[in-house]
């Protein structure tokens, strides 16, 4: 039999795997778009903890740090005062610790950005709408509240019926802490089925009116009714 | 050209890849400031710097296009040489000793990636900016899309400049994209198969 040839190391042809490389990328980031948040939500569980373990600067509580004006309010918790009035019988102004007398309710709440980030299994403690309404006393023609923050020019609404919901809070606690400047201190509203939005923070002044009318993020287009997953082009 | 050293990045090339870096940079701190609370606390001013950043990665995006532009016969040269991978390339994945050409195959992995995150960091910035007034344009995942590519983009980062400036045997590469020659001799130990142009 005769020895067959030498045959060199088959070397196949240069391939354009860069390209390849390249378009699959893209097209899985674009097509995150539709999949990205489902898929966080699985994983953040577990990344989180690690995150949290090696590098304490990322915001690994999930929390981003929207506002408006240029600075934050200050809370001085001797001249703070938070002011109840408009449609109401008897006007108040209530201190920091008037308002930490009234009943204290507390809740375990996901807060939704509409921007997309969430928070998961947040505690707040505060008081509920009605506790803090009770001694005002709505008029009858009021059906909804102004929400007059210290960060001018943010004011936002909530109908009556809304704020009466059963996990809708007035809060000045979060995660066992009393409420950080950079979420609203020394008090927020917090309605978990709404986006953040609605979730007025360094609430300052609250007016009984007779209906809702056009908030800071509303005037530029976001729904007055901020549902979560029911607004603002999600789900609809 | 000094003798012993040979071209290895063209002035294109070189302004390419620094253009990209500085918006990058700029971008990144930006970024940074909005996205991390602590740093969104220190800074306040939050539209301002929305503002910055936006119109930094517009103005970042259109220079990376004129660049292009201004080059585009000598990048296509490179883009061609960075997509494709030889048997070799290969076996270099894979950890084997292989001889590689201008680009090794981690540099070509690299180059892939960073052009497409730019294209995807630019269509979530761009779609941030216009669904924050437009909800035809909102998703619920671009901010995990924008923030996912800044984390993955960050690590990239970290292990290139390990290599471009710490690692000792591979930091000598840092000469072609800033003084745009090498020595012939690390080239030849590093880039065994690769060609430099006559001058």
């Amino acid at each position: 039999m005769d020895a067959s040839p030498v045959t060199p190391e088959p070397q196949p042809e240069p391939r354009r795997y860069g390209r390849g490389i390249f378009l699959a990328t893209v097209a899985g980031g674009v097509s995150s778009l539709y999949w990205g948040k489902a898929a966080w939500s699985q994983v953040s569980g577990v990344v989180s903890p690690v995150a949290g373990a090696i590098a304490p600067i990322l915001p690994t509580s999930g929390w981003r740090i929207y506002t408006v004006a240029s600075t934050m309010p200050v809370f001085d918790p001797a001249t703070w005062r938070l002011k109840i009035g408009g449609m109401v019988a008897h006007p108040q102004e209530l201190s920091y610790d008037a308002l930490r007398a009234l009943p204290q309710a507390s809740q375990v709440s996901d807060f939704h950005c509409v921007t997309g980030w969430t928070v998961n299994g947040v505690h707040w403690g505060g008081v509920r709408f009605k506790d803090l309404l009770d001694a005002a006393q709505p008029s009858a023609g009021a059906h909804a509240l102004q929400f007059v923050s210290a960060e001018q020019p943010y004011v936002d609404y909530l109908t009556l019926e809304q704020a009466m919901l059963p996990d809708v809070l007035l809060a000045w606690e979060m995660d066992g802490q009393p409420l950080r400047q950079e979420h609203g201190a020394p008090v927020r509203v917090v309605i978990p089925d709404m986006y953040g939005y609605k979730n007025t923070k360094w609430v300052a002044e609250i007016n009984l009116v007779p209906s809702p009318e056009v908030g800071y993020w509303e005037q530029y287009g976001y729904d007055n009714d901020a549902w979560v997953g029911r607004s603002n082009g999600y789900g609809t | 050209m000094k003798a012993g050293y040979v071209r290895r990045f063209s002035p294109v090339e070189r302004l390419l890849h620094w253009v990209n870096a500085l918006g990058f940079f700029f971008l990144l701190a930006t970024g940074l400031i909005l996205y991390l609370p602590s740093l969104s606390i220190l800074v306040a001013r939050r539209q301002l710097i929305q503002s910055m950043h936006f119109w930094a990665g517009v103005g970042w995006l259109a220079a990376l296009a004129i660049v292009v532009a201004l080059g585009f016969r000598r990048l296509l040269r490179t883009a061609r040489e960075l997509e494709s991978f030889d048997g070799d390339d290969l076996r270099w994945l894979r950890g084997g000793k292989a001889p590689q050409g201008k680009f090794n195959a981690g540099q070509k992995i690299n180059a892939a990636l960073t052009a497409a995150f730019t294209l995807l960091f630019g269509l979530s910035g761009l779609l941030l900016w216009f669904g924050e007034h437009d909800t035809r344009l909102r998703f619920a995942s671009t901010v995990i899309l924008h923030d996912g590519l800044m984390y993955v983009s960050l690590s990239l980062l970290v292990g290139h400049l390990d290599l471009a400036l710490i690692h000792p045997t591979t930091r000598h590469a840092l000469r072609g994209m800033t003084v745009g020659t090498v020595s012939e001799e690390w080239a030849h130990r590093h880039h065994g198969k690769w060609k430099p142009e006559p001058q």
